[in-house]
């Protein structure tokens, strides 16, 4: 998959390993989470209510968008967290979504 | 003098100037700040293992920003830094605040909320599409991570973050493909005399247009976005718009920064019980304030583009008018002639910035005629249709009765992207002012906390 994000300068700093939906991926010390999924592929998540894919908004933690979920359940906003090495991460929620149980 | 609680939020501009003069008085304040730095959006630091100067990240607002930051770690000391924190409730005189998983309260005698703003949106369909973002979205991405949005972007919308953040891609080396404004530029000729309040900014906005010119980005004025093209998969690919000549034209692009200048974030004020005002220029309800920053609340105080959006160097002179009303409504003997020429500088910034709204409009036209496939709240993705539907036929002419049948606003971002926009839409449908269509009410906690979050201090 394509990235989204093109990195334009600071890339000497250090890589850190994270791993999104099952996958390993190289992300950089000092990103957000966001940049460090969409500097590998195009997306963030899918939406609960209609068939497209979700990327984020704003960037600064206002408009909620860029949530993704550690695999242990826990919510963070992508746009406002620093990736960690070894983070593992789902663009899934972990458990059932309401707006599907119908 | 006992020690009197004052609890300054946001430390952008007008929060760390408010703080560092109750500071200069002696006093210590509490300065809440959502953001890991001080800084605010517009002087965003960015992460310590990145290297850029302050003249590469900055540009010509570098001695400003360098000038903040030294302020803020000056006064480090003398203050009560709550970094990564969130005001997400006021009653009474406590403020409600959650940090990493904790929650807990602080009470003030005075408050001074320097909450800032986030862009000002007009949907434009297709703008769900993974690939659209804010245009300080755009901006933060550059700024604090180095990236662009995408391989090749078009900036839509107005305002003059739209010149701002498009210049600072190209000087970046990213692929800007064009520059569309819904602003006609024969209002800018208008507002000439307004404008020339600051002159120095006029000369830097004909600048940023000529620069982009040079570099080869089109750059046109007048223009109605009509879609943003893409797939539910990939995302955007492009867009589509009618010139000001009215052809419609199409331009490839894998991502598009939109956004019609910026609206102050009022939700704590709202909380605080403060009263609104609508303000005609922009079309928009605004707490109201005096001079000095008073709200209508008793010891509570507003200040910055949290207020109205006036730009970095009037919120730092706000933050200073909002700490003089705190002191001398403490009792602090206050330097009258200061107060005098901050008064006259706040002044000759709004004559400017009332320019701003007549130059760069909020495009309330072309949002009251968006087509009804257009997702208007891109939470709950409601379509305009759906909105005009509640509006006709459920008799929901207040934008929250509205939002109670259609959803719109109700979603993760508690209208902040969608709620002006809407009551356009609602205003052209049902042919009433947009003002008759009130506000949208602000709910505690102003942003979603988690499950897990535990009351501290109850």
């Amino acid at each position: 998959m394509k990235p989204r994000f093109v990195r334009l300068a600071e890339t000497g700093r250090k890589s850190v390993r994270i791993c999104v939906d099952g996958v390993e991926f190289d992300a950089l010390e000092g990103d957000t989470v966001s940049v460090a999924i969409l500097g590998n592929r195009s997306h963030l998540r899918t939406t609960e209510f209609g068939p497209e894919r979700r990327a984020g908004f704003c960037m600064m933690g206002a408009c909620q968008d860029c949530w993704v979920w550690t695999v242990d359940g826990s919510r963070l906003r992508a746009c406002t967290t620093t990736v960690i090495a070894g983070m593992n991460i789902s663009t899934k929620q972990p458990e059932v979504q309401w707006a599907n149980i119908a | 003098m006992g020690q009197h609680r004052v609890i300054v939020v946001g430390a952008g501009p007008a929060g760390v100037r408010c703080a560092q003069m109750l500071v200069q008085r002696g006093m210590r304040a509490i300065l809440v700040d959502e953001n890991r730095r001080d800084g605010g959006q517009i002087f965003r630091r960015q992460p310590d293992s990145f290297g850029r100067s302050y003249g590469k990240l900055y540009g010509t607002e570098a001695p400003q920003a360098r000038d903040m930051h030294d302020t803020f770690a000056k006064m480090r000391d003398s203050i009560d830094y709550l970094p990564e924190t969130l005001v997400w409730n006021i009653a009474g005189k406590r403020l409600h605040l959650a940090c990493e998983g904790r929650a807990f309260t602080r009470d003030f005698d005075a408050l001074v909320l320097c909450t800032g703003a986030t862009d000002r949106v007009m949907p434009v369909k297709g703008w769900e599409r993974a690939g659209t973002y804010s245009i300080g979205a755009a901006q933060i991405a550059l700024k604090a991570q180095a990236c662009s949005i995408g391989a090749s972007v078009v900036f839509l919308g107005s305002g003059p973050l739209l010149y701002l953040a498009s210049s600072q891609y190209v000087e970046a080396g990213a692929n800007v493909v064009a520059v569309l404004d819904t602003s006609a530029f024969s209002r800018r000729v208008r507002a000439l005399p307004k404008l020339l309040a600051r002159f120095d900014l006029v000369r830097k906005g004909a600048g940023l247009v000529s620069f982009l010119k040079r570099a080869g980005v089109k750059v046109e004025t007048g223009v109605e976005p009509v879609e943003i093209l893409g797939t539910d998969d990939a995302g955007v690919s492009g867009v589509r718009y009618r010139d000001a000549g009215g052809e419609v034209r199409e331009l490839a692009c894998e991502a598009v920064a939109i956004g019609q200048h910026l609206r102050p974030e009022t939700q704590l004020a709202d909380l605080a019980g403060c009263r609104f005002a609508f303000d005609t220029a922009t079309r928009q309800w605004l707490p109201e304030c005096d001079e000095l920053g008073r709200s209508s609340v008793k010891d509570v105080y507003l200040a910055g583009d949290g207020v109205r959006v006036l730009g970095a160097d009037c919120a730092e002179v706000a933050g200073q008018l909002a700490a003089a009303a705190v002191l001398g409504d403490l009792g602090y003997p206050i330097d009258a002639q200061g107060l005098g020429l901050l008064k006259q500088k706040r002044t000759r910034f709004e004559r400017f910035a009332s320019g701003i709204a007549e130059a760069f409009p909020w495009p309330a036209e072309q949002i009251t005629r968006v087509s009804d496939d257009t997702v208007v709240c891109r939470c709950e993705e409601i379509r305009a249709g759906e909105l005009r539907r509640v509006v006709r036929d459920e008799g929901a002419r207040e934008i929250n009765r509205a939002k109670a049948f259609s959803r719109v606003g109700m979603g993760r971002c508690q209208g902040r992207y969608c709620a002006h926009a809407a009551a356009e839409v609602i205003a052209g449908c049902a042919n009433v002012p947009v003002e008759q269509v009130g506000r949208q009410r602000s709910q505690a906690p102003v942003k979603p906390l988690g499950i897990a979050t535990r009351q501290e201090d109850a």
